[in-house]
């Protein structure tokens, strides 16, 4: 096949993904991009310079070889490709939809200099969709060391720790507390950005590198970390995530129609109460619906609610120059609907005689100087109290790691104010054999952060176990 | 029921979560019983809705989607010296594992069973092998004592260290009332609403002492002379008009089809 020449002249735009409609997607909870067509995916991989030391490569917290595998797509050799993104990561049909391109990879191409960077993200996405359509293939598998690994949960950073251990010959078992692997990109993350099936692909992918998954296995419970490390298991990885949510505690919290974020993602993406009756968990929400926070949860959950029907406001305490929603969502939220209304805090909640949310009082803030990290400060406004109709409020403050493994295994330090276990560079915690890493070490975080400490975790526990002997 | 790992490791007072199918909804249940050899646990439930009511319709040797367990924290168990166990009308049979226990550990034990009217009584037999005293109680009076207020009596003229209570939330806030002018610890197991069952949702949240509490990890057992039962009461019912028609529209749609969840 003849190699097609980059394009001499740059252009400076990027090719745009297809999208649905703002006003139909509101509707629906398809998902929101299309995904380039094949000519799309050739334009865009032809923007690249092939640089020689790939500026894109080094904001990649994985450090996938990308200008490698654009050019396969450039010469359609998109088998290779896929492998090319594989062997640094394993969910990539995951991580082309979802991970912060923008502040990444993409923030790093020498060609955002002088336009759009060359969209990485996408072309990654379009080589894992191909992939699913002509048919995975597995890699080699390295010869059985006979050492077994438990893995605690089956969120990303469990799954690519499972996955590096198992190509190198480790017997690997994850234990899932949920009746469905994938952690929050199942349960939170909502199906018009990432599409459950691909989720379930991507779990399938790593059960078939012969990953052995036991779903309904909560560890603390169901067994505990020592009792892993007694019951035969050479060493432990805990990818348990940050799963507790916050609450504000205001007056009234507990009046129905206030939900966690989790509760409402959970019932929406898990249990999917958007088709009930045909799934059998309800969810009930009103006409107004307040969203709290303004984190990339925030912004789900405000999408949902305006699937569902809803009109919403997100009630964000910063200003929107302080959002710290991924950009293209808030875009995308905007497009269908979202109004937003900055600089304002939960006082109380009011409720109707059945015990419902009825009003809201808030308070108006204002920004004050940065702290150490450049966060801005904020303090309420005295006498600025207002307040405002609504059916349901959503509370998405954020979440800290949940601490029943912390609870339940003598010895494992943590952090006593985040709730956060501690580790060191490669994620080993305080305990001989354990190793720990994503949102459960760091707080809530990004998918390809977790799967970044998956890997490390990986190939400290591989070297741990072939040091025993 | 079948469960390996929910059997090695259950305790009385703990819970698990069954998923009947992969459109079910995820339901807690109390454990009653469990056989460490063969890897076996078993729950009782009334038919109260469109899950339960499906639960009902599956026969031995059908299989569930899922079960997580066991849930929550065990019951403390050790000597305490009498002890009043009352159980109402299904929590009767995981009460009745606790009774067991409490003997064992060299209590004292007065079991009190209480149900609607006479037809709904069961178990007592068990009760009676179990425990040193049974009475019974009915709210309509057709067997037994009529309602609870014979506890009062019985409170004035007997001392007790320690109450254990598993029933509806009404009858565990009535039983709290009473016992608390004898300030007798009153241990109840309370039922919230619960969706994942392991303090990642807050659904279950309960407000006991004046404080948040998540009802799946904190308990399911709370001091019932602390817990704000009608706050309980309310958020049992927030989605009450949804469970009802999902329970009309399965029994109109045909109800029970049984043997899609065949093994
Ligand atoms: C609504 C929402 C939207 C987000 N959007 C984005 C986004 O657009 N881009 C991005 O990069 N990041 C996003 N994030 C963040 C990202 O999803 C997380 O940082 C990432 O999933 C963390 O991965 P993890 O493997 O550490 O934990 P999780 O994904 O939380 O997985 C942990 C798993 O462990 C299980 N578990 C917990 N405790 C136990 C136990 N005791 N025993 C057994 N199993 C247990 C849980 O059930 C879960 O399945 C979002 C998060 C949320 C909630
Ligand atoms: C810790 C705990 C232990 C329990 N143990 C038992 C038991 O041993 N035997 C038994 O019969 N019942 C028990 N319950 C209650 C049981 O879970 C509910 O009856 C069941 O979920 C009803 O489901 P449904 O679809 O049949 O009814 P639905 O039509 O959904 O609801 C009927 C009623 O059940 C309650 N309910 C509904 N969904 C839930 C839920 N997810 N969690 C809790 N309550 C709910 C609601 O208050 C509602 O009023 C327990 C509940 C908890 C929280
Ligand atoms: S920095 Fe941009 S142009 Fe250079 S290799 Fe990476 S993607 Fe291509
Ligand atoms: S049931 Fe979800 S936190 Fe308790």
């Amino acid at each position: 096949m003849a190699e097609t020449k980059p394009k001499p002249k740059l252009n400076k735009k990027a090719v745009e993904m297809n999208k649905q409609e703002p006003k139909v997607r509101a509707k629906n909870f398809n998902e929101v991009a299309l995904g380039y067509t094949e000519e799309q995916a050739q334009e865009e991989a032809s923007r690249c310079l092939q640089c020689p030391k790939p500026q894109c490569v080094t904001g990649c917290p994985v450090e996938v070889p990308i200008p490698q595998f654009i050019k396969c797509i450039r010469e359609k050799k998109y088998a290779e490709g896929i492998a090319i993104i594989k062997s640094k990561n394993a969910l990539p049909a995951v991580c082309g939809r979802v991970c912060p391109q923008e502040t990444q990879c993409q923030s790093k191409c020498v060609i955002g200099k002088m336009g759009d960077p060359v969209s990485i993200g996408r072309l990654e996405r379009y080589l894992a969709d191909w992939e699913r359509e002509h048919g995975f293939q597995l890699p080699p598998k390295a010869k059985p060391t006979g050492k077994k690994v438990a893995i605690v949960g089956a969120g990303p950073a469990g799954l690519t720790a499972a996955a590096d251990l198992v190509k190198l010959g480790h017997e690997v078992t994850i234990f899932e507390a949920l009746h469905v692997g994938g952690g929050v990109l199942f349960y939170g993350i909502p199906e018009f950005r990432l599409p459950k099936a691909i989720v379930q692909n991507e779990v399938e992918y790593v059960q078939k590198l012969g990953v052995e998954l036991r779903l309904g296995n909560l560890i603390g419970r169901t067994h505990t970390i020592p009792e892993l490390m007694k019951n035969g298991y050479d060493a432990v990885f805990i990818g348990s995530g940050a799963g507790l949510p916050q609450f504000t505690g205001c007056p009234g919290e507990n009046l129905g129609g206030i939900y966690s974020a989790n509760e409402f993602l959970i019932r929406v993406n898990l249990m999917k109460s958007y088709a009930f009756p045909e799934y059998d968990t309800p969810i009930r929400i009103g006409k107004h619906v307040v969203v709290i926070g303004g984190g990339n949860v925030a912004m789900d959950c405000a999408r949902c609610s305006m699937r569902l029907g809803a009109e919403v406001c997100l009630l964000y305490r910063r200003s929107r120059d302080e959002l710290p929603a991924r950009h293209e969502e808030i875009e995308n939220a905007e497009e269908e609907g979202l109004v937003c209304k900055f600089l304002a805090a939960p006082v109380e909640f009011y409720g109707d005689e059945k015990g419902w949310v009825k009003s809201m009082k808030c308070i108006c803030m204002e920004l004050g100087a940065p702290d150490e990290k450049g966060r801005r400060s904020v303090k309420p406004i005295p006498g600025s109290e207002f307040t405002m109709d609504v059916d349901t409020v959503i509370i998405a403050i954020g979440q800290t790691p949940n601490p029943i493994i912390q609870r339940t295994t003598a010895g494992l330090e943590s952090n006593p104010k985040h709730g956060t276990i501690n580790v060191n560079e490669v994620g080993k915690t305080s305990l001989e054999g354990v190793y720990a890493g994503g949102d459960v070490a760091t707080g809530a975080a990004t998918v390809i952060s977790a799967m970044g400490a998956g890997k490390r975790a990986a190939k400290a526990i591989h070297e741990y176990l072939m040091s025993k002997k | 029921m079948e469960a390996p790992d929910v059997a090695a490791k259950a305790q009385p007072g703990q819970f698990l979560i069954v998923v009947p199918h992969a459109k079910g909804e995820r339901v807690p249940l109390t454990i009653c019983g469990y056989d460490r050899k063969k890897g076996t646990v078993s729950f009782a439930f009334h038919e109260v809705g469109k899950t339960t009511k499906e639960l009902a319709c599956f026969n031995e040797g059908d299989c569930l989607l899922n079960v997580t367990g066991p849930l929550g924290n065990p019951s403390e168990i050790k000597k305490f010296g009498k002890v009043l166990c009352v159980g109402g009308s299904i929590m009767i049979a995981p009460l009745l594992l606790q009774v067991k226990a409490l003997k064992e550990a060299g209590n004292r034990v007065t079991t009190v069973l209480g149900c609607r009217s006479k037809e709904f009584l069961f178990m007592q037999k068990e009760a009676e092998a179990l425990s040193d005293k049974v009475y019974i109680a009915s709210d309509d009076g057709t067997i037994g004592y009529k309602g609870l207020d014979f506890l009062k009596e019985l409170l004035k003229k007997e001392k007790f260290d320690r109450c254990v209570v598993l029933g509806p939330v009404v009858m565990m806030r009535d039983v709290s009332e009473i016992t608390k002018p004898y300030k007798i610890p009153t241990i109840v197991t309370l039922t919230p609403i619960m969706i994942d069952g392991m303090g990642m949702c807050g659904v279950c949240r309960v407000t006991v002492g004046g404080k948040m509490q998540f009802g799946c990890v904190d308990g399911p057992e709370f001091d019932g002379h602390q817990t704000d039962f009608e706050e309980l009461i309310r958020r049992q019912r927030t989605m009450l008009p949804e469970e009802r028609v999902g329970s009309l529209l399965w029994e109109t749609s045909g109800g029970c089809k049984c043997g899609r969840n065949k093994a």
